[in-house]
Order: C-alpha cells, then sequence, then structure tokens
C-alpha cells in the first residue's frame, strides 16, 4: 500500500533481513520471551532448556574491594534466585509487579511489606536489598535483561524491541512503570501490550472453530493465509478470563476479519494466585495455631509449599504438606482439594464481579458470547474453571498453555510491529483504557476527560480559565478511576500551568489536552487559546519516577557499566540516526518540493547537517539532541505528507492544496454526553 | 469518496450527513480508515510518522465514538447547524415533561432501597427504554422536517432520560458488585 511505502524509507536497508522483536510477558511470578520464527510463535528457552524465567531477583552485596555496584555484582534472576531464597529471604524479590506504580501507603497496605524491608526516602519505595535500596522497577529490569541476552542467544542477534504485556487493568503509573523497566533494560518497546488482547491474537479466535484453536502461529504462505481468511465471514464475540500470579483480568473482545476490537476490559490488579496461596498459608498456621511465623525464611518455605500444594491439587484429590516450621519443628499433613476450594471460593467469587461488569459495560449479553479463553497458570485451578464455565455458560477454552499464551501473542504483535510482515499484515489491535481518566475541580470533586473502555488513542480537551485577576499559573491534578471523589480515586500526577498572560479573572482560555496513546499511557499538553501561548508544564507524577529520574539511572548504570555496554548504547544512537536520516532524505527527494518552500526544506536540511555532524562525534547526548531536533523540525513536512497520502489512496482524485494541521474536535456539549 | 481529516465526522466516514445511519456500513469504514492510521501501522516508522499517526487515530475514535451512538449523534448534528444544545439563553422547558423526570428519579431513588431493588428496577427500565426511544424517534422526525427548535427540545428532553438511564445503570453495577 501507498502508505507503507512512505514508511519503508524507515525500514531496514536489506529487505529480506528480518528485524527479530520479541514478545515477553512480565508476570508477577513468571516471566516469557517468545518470538516468530519460520512463521511461527514459539517460546525461547534459555541455554538449560528452561521456557520460563521465574520472576525472582537476588542481591548480593558489593564485592569487598570496595568496587561499585551494578557491574560487578549483577543480580542473579530466576531460578538461580530462587536457590538463595532460604538463605537470603530478605534480598531475594519476589512479585515486584505488585510494587509497579505504587507508593509507600500501597505498600505498607500490601503482603509485600511482611516479606520485605522497605527503604522510603527515595520518590519511589524501593526493597531494601544487601546491594542497597532497589525500585520494582530495577527488579523489573533486572528480569527483563535477562529475557533479552536468553532472546538474543536464541535468535542469534541483537533485539530491534520487545512487545512488553501488561495487565489490562493495569493505571497509568503502573503502565509507565513498566515502560521505564524497559529503558532501563535497554530494551525498546514496540508496544505495551495488554494481556487479555495479546492471548485473544494467540488463540487466533479470529475465524478459528469453536474448540479448535489457532495454536500460537500464523502461517508465512499467504495463499493460505488469504484461504483462511476467506472462511472468516462473520465476526465473534470473545471473553478473555486472566487469572495470574498477582493480577486478574477479563475482556471482552469482537474479532472480525484481522481486527481484534475490545469492547470493555475489567480487572483486580491485586488479585491472583499469590492471594490463593496466602489464604492457604492462613489456613496452615491456624491449623498450628500460630499467631505469625518465625522469621521470614520459615515465611517463605510455607509460601512455598502452600504453592505446591495449589498446583498439586489441580490434579490430585489431596496432597501431603510437609514443611519445616522453625528450629526442629516439622509439620505433616494432609489437605484435600475440597478443603482447599473451600478456602479460595471467595476469591474466586470476587472474580466475578468484573465479568459482570465487562458484559454491563460492552453492552453484550452472555448468551451472545461464542467463547471464553482461560488463561493464566490459576485457571489450572478445576475450581476457577468450573465457576467460570458456570457464569457463562459454556465449556471454556484451555487448548493453548495458559502460562505462555500471553507472550505468544505478544511474539506475533511484535512480529507485525517490527514491520516483518510488510504491507500483508492485517492484524490490528484496538484495545481501550481501562479506567476513567480526569481532573480534581472545586470540592475535590473529579471532572471525567476520558471515560473509561475508551478506544485508543484518544485525545479529548477540557477548557479551563482563570479565578483572579493577574493569575498567571493554574494549579492541575489529574487522577484515574470511577469514583466521584477525588479522594477515592487513583492520583496520577500533578502539575501547573505557567506562563498564562495576567488578565482579569476569567479572560484566560486554556485548552488542557489528553492524548491516551496506543499504550494506554497519559500525556498532558496546555494552550491558552488566547494569546496563542503553550503553557510550560511540569507533570509530577504521584507514583513514579520524574523525568529525569530515569535518565540518571540509566547514567548512573552507564557509568559502572563496562565498557562495551557503553559502546553499544552508541552503536544504537548511530544507527537510530542513520535511520532518521534515510527517512527525511528520501522523503525530501519524494515529495519535497510538492509540500515545501525553499526555506522550509532549507531549514529541514539544515537539521539533517546537523544530525551528520554528531554523527562524526562520539557524543551520545548529542546524537540524541540532533534527532529529536530534525524530528520535530520535519513534524509539519510529514504531516502534510500523510494527509496527501491518505487522501491519495482513498480518494483517487487528484490532490488538493495543502491541509492545516490536525485539532482535537471535542465540542462543549459532545463532550459533556461523553462523560459516562 | 475523499479523506479529510479535518473535516466533520459523517464527511470522514464518507456517510451522508444526517440522523439516520446504517451501523454496519459507520463500523466498516471505521476499520478501514483504522487499517490505514492506527499507530500499529507505524510501529516501525519515524518519530513524526508515529506522533501523526496517534493524532490521526485518535481523531478517528472520536469520529467514531459520535456518530456510533444515537444521542451523541443527535447532538452532534444539532453542533453542526449552530445549535448549541446546552445554551445557557433558552433554559425553558415543559413542565409536565420536568414533573415526569421529578417523579421518575425519585422512583429510582425508591427503588434503590426497596427490598427487592432489581424488581423494581425493572419497570422503571422498560419505561426510559421507551421514552429514550419515542424522543429518538421525534428528533428523526423534526430533523427531517428541518424544524431544528423542534429538534433541539426533542434532544434535550433525551438527554435527560439518558441521564436517568445511565444512573439506573449504576445502581444496578454497585447490585451485581
Amino acid at each position: 500500500m501507498a502508505l507503507l511505502q512512505i514508511a519503508e524509507p524507515g525500514q531496514s536497508d536489506v529487505p529480506h533481513q528480518r528485524r527479530l522483536a520479541v514478545g515477553i510477558d512480565l508476570g508477577t511470578t513468571n516471566s516469557l520471551v517468545a518470538a516468530v520464527r519460520s512463521g511461527e510463535a514459539t517460546v525461547l528457552a534459555d541455554a538449560s532448556g528452561a521456557r520460563s524465567v521465574p520472576s525472582v531477583v537476588s542481591y548480593r552485596a558489593a564485592a569487598s574491594d570496595g568496587s561499585s555496584n551494578g557491574g560487578d555484582r549483577r543480580p542473579l534472576v530466576g531460578r538461580a534466585a530462587e536457590a538463595r531464597a532460604s538463605d537470603a529471604p530478605l534480598d531475594t524479590v519476589r512479585s515486584a509487579k505488585r510494587l509497579m506504580g505504587k507508593g509507600l501507603d500501597d505498600v505498607a497496605s500490601s503482603w509485600l511489606s511482611d516479606h520485605y524491608r522497605f527503604d522510603p526516602s527515595g520518590s519511589v519505595p524501593a526493597f531494601v536489598t544487601a546491594a542497597g535500596p532497589r525500585t520494582a522497577i530495577e527488579v523489573s529490569a533486572a528480569i527483563l535483561g535477562e529475557l533479552k541476552s536468553t532472546a538474543e542467544a536464541s535468535l542469534g542477534g541483537e533485539l530491534v524491541g520487545a512487545v512488553v504485556t501488561v495487565p489490562a487493568y493495569f493505571d497509568d503509573a503502573q503502565r509507565q512503570a513498566t515502560k521505564d523497566a524497559a529503558a532501563l533494560a535497554g530494551l525498546p518497546v514496540l508496544r505495551l501490550l495488554n494481556e487479555p488482547t495479546a492471548a485473544a491474537v494467540a488463540y487466533g479466535l479470529d475465524g478459528a472453530a469453536e474448540g479448535e484453536a489457532v495454536g500460537g502461529g500464523i502461517g508465512d504462505d499467504s495463499d493460505e493465509r488469504g484461504s483462511r481468511r476467506a472462511d472468516r465471514t462473520a465476526g465473534r464475540t470473545v471473553v478473555v478470563y486472566d487469572l495470574g500470579g498477582g493480577t486478574f483480568d477479563v475482556s471482552l473482545l469482537r474479532l472480525e476479519r484481522g481486527v481484534f476490537e475490545v469492547l470493555a476490559t475489567a480487572g483486580d490488579t491485586a488479585l491472583g494466585g499469590d492471594d490463593m496461596d496466602n489464604l492457604l498459608v492462613e489456613r496452615m498456621l491456624a491449623d498450628l495455631e500460630l499467631e505469625a511465623l518465625p522469621d521470614a525464611a520459615a515465611r517463605a518455605r510455607a509460601k512455598r509449599v502452600a504453592r505446591e500444594a495449589k498446583e498439586a491439587l489441580s490434579v490430585a484429590p489431596d496432597f501431603t504438606l510437609d514443611w519445616i516450621v522453625d528450629g526442629e519443628r516439622r509439620v505433616s499433613s494432609v489437605l484435600t482439594r475440597e478443603t482447599f476450594e473451600r478456602l479460595v471460593t471467595p476469591l474466586v467469587e470476587r472474580t466475578l464481579a468484573p465479568c459482570r461488569q465487562v458484559l454491563r459495560d460492552a453492552g453484550v449479553a452472555r448468551e451472545e458470547i461464542d467463547a471464553v479463553v482461560m488463561v493464566g497458570g490459576s485457571t489450572r485451578v478445576p475450581l476457577v474453571r468450573e465457576r467460570v464455565a458456570a457464569f457463562f455458560g459454556r465449556e471454556v477454552l484451555t487448548d493453548i498453555n495458559p502460562d505462555e499464551v500471553v507472550a505468544i501473542g505478544a511474539a506475533i504483535q511484535a512480529d507485525v510491529l517490527a514491520g516483518n510482515r510488510g504491507g500483508d499484515a492485517d492484524l490490528l489491535l484496538l484495545d481501550v483504557t481501562p479506567l476513567s481518566l480526569g481532573l480534581e475541580t472545586m470540592g475535590g470533586l473529579v471532572e471525567r476527560i476520558v471515560p473509561r473502555n475508551t478506544t485508543i488513542p484518544v485525545a479529548r480537551g477540557q477548557e479551563f480559565t482563570t479565578y483572579r485577576d493577574g493569575q498567571t499559573a493554574l494549579a492541575v491534578h489529574v487522577v484515574q478511576g470511577e469514583r466521584e471523589l477525588v479522594a477515592d480515586c487513583r492520583s496520577l500526577a500533578r502539575f501547573e500551568l505557567r506562563g498564562i498572560p495576567p488578565r482579569v479573572a476569567g479572560a484566560a482560555r486554556v485548552q488542557v489536552l489528553f492524548q491516551v496513546d496506543a499504550d494506554g499511557l497519559l500525556t498532558v499538553s496546555a494552550l491558552e487559546r488566547e494569546s496563542g501561548t503553550v503553557a510550560s508544564v511540569d507533570v509530577k507524577p504521584s507514583y513514579g519516577l520524574a523525568d529525569g529520574e530515569i535518565e540518571a539511572m540509566l547514567r548512573a548504570s552507564m557509568e559502572h557499566a563496562p565498557e562495551d555496554m557503553r559502546a553499544r548504547a552508541l552503536a544504537e544512537r548511530r544507527v537510530e540516526a542513520g535511520r532518521a536520516l534515510e527517512a527525511i532524505v528520501s522523503a525530501l527527494a519524494a515529495d519535497g518540493d510538492e509540500h515545501l518552500d525553499a526555506t522550509e526544506r532549507a531549514v529541514i536540511e539544515e537539521l539533517a547537517a546537523g544530525v551528520r555532524a554528531a554523527l562524526e562525534g562520539d557524543d551520545r547526548d548529542a546524537i540524541d539532541t540532533a534527532i529529536e531536533a530534525l524530528e520535530q523540525g520535519s513534524e509539519t513536512f510529514v504531516e502534510r505528507r500523510m494527509n496527501a497520502s491518505v487522501r491519495r489512496l482513498m480518494a483517487g482524485r487528484e490532490i488538493s492544496e495543502v491541509e492545516e494541521t490536525l485539532e482535537p474536535r471535542a465540542t462543549a456539549s459532545a463532550a459533556r454526553a461523553d462523560a459516562d | 469518496m475523499q479523506v479529510d481529516l479535518t473535516a466533520d465526522h459523517f464527511t470522514l466516514f464518507g456517510l451522508e450527513r444526517g440522523f439516520a445511519l446504517e451501523p454496519a456500513d459507520l463500523t466498516a469504514r471505521y476499520r478501514e480508515l483504522q487499517q490505514l492510521l492506527h499507530p500499529d501501522r507505524f510501529a516501525a516508522a519515524s518519530e513524526a510518522e508515529r506522533r501523526w499517526s496517534v493524532q490521526a487515530a485518535g481523531r478517528v475514535n472520536d469520529a467514531y465514538t459520535t456518530l456510533k451512538a444515537p444521542l451523541r449523534r443527535a447532538v452532534y448534528l444539532l453542533s453542526l447547524s449552530g445549535v448549541d444544545i446546552d445554551e445557557e439563553s433558552d433554559t425553558r422547558m415543559d413542565p409536565e415533561f420536568l414533573m415526569e423526570q421529578m417523579e421518575l428519579r425519585e422512583g429510582l431513588e425508591a427503588a434503590g432501597e426497596a427490598d427487592d431493588p432489581r424488581a423494581a428496577l425493572a419497570p422503571l427500565n422498560e419505561r426510559l427504554r421507551t421514552m429514550a426511544e419515542t424522543a429518538q424517534g421525534r428528533f428523526g422526525e423534526a430533523l427531517a422536517a428541518k424544524d431544528l427548535d423542534a429538534a433541539r427540545t426533542e434532544a434535550r428532553q433525551w438527554q435527560f432520560v439518558d441521564k436517568l438511564r445511565r444512573e439506573a445503570a449504576s445502581l444496578e453495577a454497585r447490585l451485581d458488585a
């Protein structure tokens, strides 16, 4: 298609060379990496053949010779980390995903505070470890780094990027934290993909017969795809029930001809298999008539045996709990499946409320559902399958390994986004923002700007004005959630709009624009309409790293990094610069004359020269700055080209004159009607 | 059929401007546009192209949301004709209609406190549904007859009913949770 030909200059020089991209399931308990190879999506195993990495990171004290941390004593990840759990329980961090995008208050109310020590002094809470304080972001980065190494070893080359999955119900802070972790691990993120959507892609339920899963791969043969596509006449309405280690999501999607459209999503980001384990541990303590366990090591042992019991009872009617409580005291008792099921029933019931909610939000009746897919290790528990099947009145699909299905789906999307499928790919994922976004208004109320389940990307505007004469700044508080009071919603960020020209109260017209991108991340911009000035916006995230902080972390890790890591980072920038130059040069050659006058063209050419000049040196930051300047300076040119090519494609008529730039079009009343 | 991202929603979707529309046509057109413009198609492109794509796809989503729901479409159509449904200057509403709304609202509150709220809500929901349908029909007629004043009145009444329906739905959500 003509449109994609415009994009092609930015792609690889060698047309037949595949761009290596992977899908990553960064789970609470286990993480996986998968990629499409020879037309099939497969999970990548590490050198020892393991297909998953436990989401566990164990930290060790810095070497005694006083060398700095980071480079020399890298943390252990996965099984190696788990091996240290008994000896160093406080330094062996699990379930860090629970703390992504969270603050100290959240830590205090989480069961994690019983298992670990926390350092409250930084902007985000950090685990206190032998290697120093480590935030959940850094822990996740360690896991991502491990997966990246495995993938590159397995695929035999450098990755261009990854699709990283997140629970659909993750809020903005949790998503941003995930992106920050990837940045820290040096892993470019092609997309943050919602886990249930990824699972739907893996099942390829679009067109598959009932119960017959299109296991994990989309064939390379376009004829075969074409004939399969011909079978897909009707669309299907599908529910994905995803109960993982620490999070629960349920999504309702409509699948039709390669388009996966999420109609509604709901869930609980603090509900999962972990909680089943905790319930069992509580029961174990009660049976022993103990208030609490003696130490962290004992707690770790108890949790492990609880997890083993849960898994065993999925296939056997009973299990013998055999574990050491303390010192010499060893316990052995039999737990039946019945007892376990009675224990976890309230938890399973809790998952049905979001199921009711998605049906309601999507305006779909239970009878209209064509398939229900089970995702996440915890869906192996027979009780879960029974209750969900009973609720939806149909058998649930469990064909694809529930532990791997998310990574598989992410790998398929990664393959598409990396551009490996050229112009043929018609896989399109239309996802939604799971929680309403709004602003604090007078009296501590929430004014909803973007309602939940709005298809993304989305841009909505809201106009504000000043209350006092001469006021030059506005304080804005952004929140996420469904409640009416700000206090009951999740605070995302606060910022000040400064630089408003001083006038009488009510004269200023400040347009605040909320934009949610395809990753589900919010950016806020502001424009003062009367004067046309863009007010400066300094966003202070409520539960995350501020703009400079992740940079600082990266720089810190760079400083201690071995020489080759720094060289690699520089090489990456060079490649990026090369691509940007290639893209602009081709674009100018193709229709520079059509869309630019002499002056405009000269400006862009000078910016391109700036990039070339930066490439002659070794300064990574200089290259970055030059690329950014070129991108910004050629923005208008790109818009004109895009508008023209879209017109050309759809109209089949001759191109009319240059169009103006886009403007958000939400009228006041339409916005009000939307604020649901 | 032209694609103009700065034009009104109907033009963007290549649909005739009017209240009646075929949902299947709208959805088909929406998907066609997103297949072209969505950020998924630009993941390997330059930063500027990606930024453009986010805006363009957002624009299309906005238009789709507005045109898909009958009430939003109605309000939008009025705005295209220069009629702002919420304009302060003219807030007259039929007193009988307002009385009815108050009764319905009280009925809703009572249902929430009833012994069997769901049973109490059922007839209320049905009545609201019928009222919305009537308002929708009358709006369509008024618009077709190019009577903007009548269309505006119908739309405003429809908005009241819609608000009550949403409140009933919230109540049901609370009961379900």
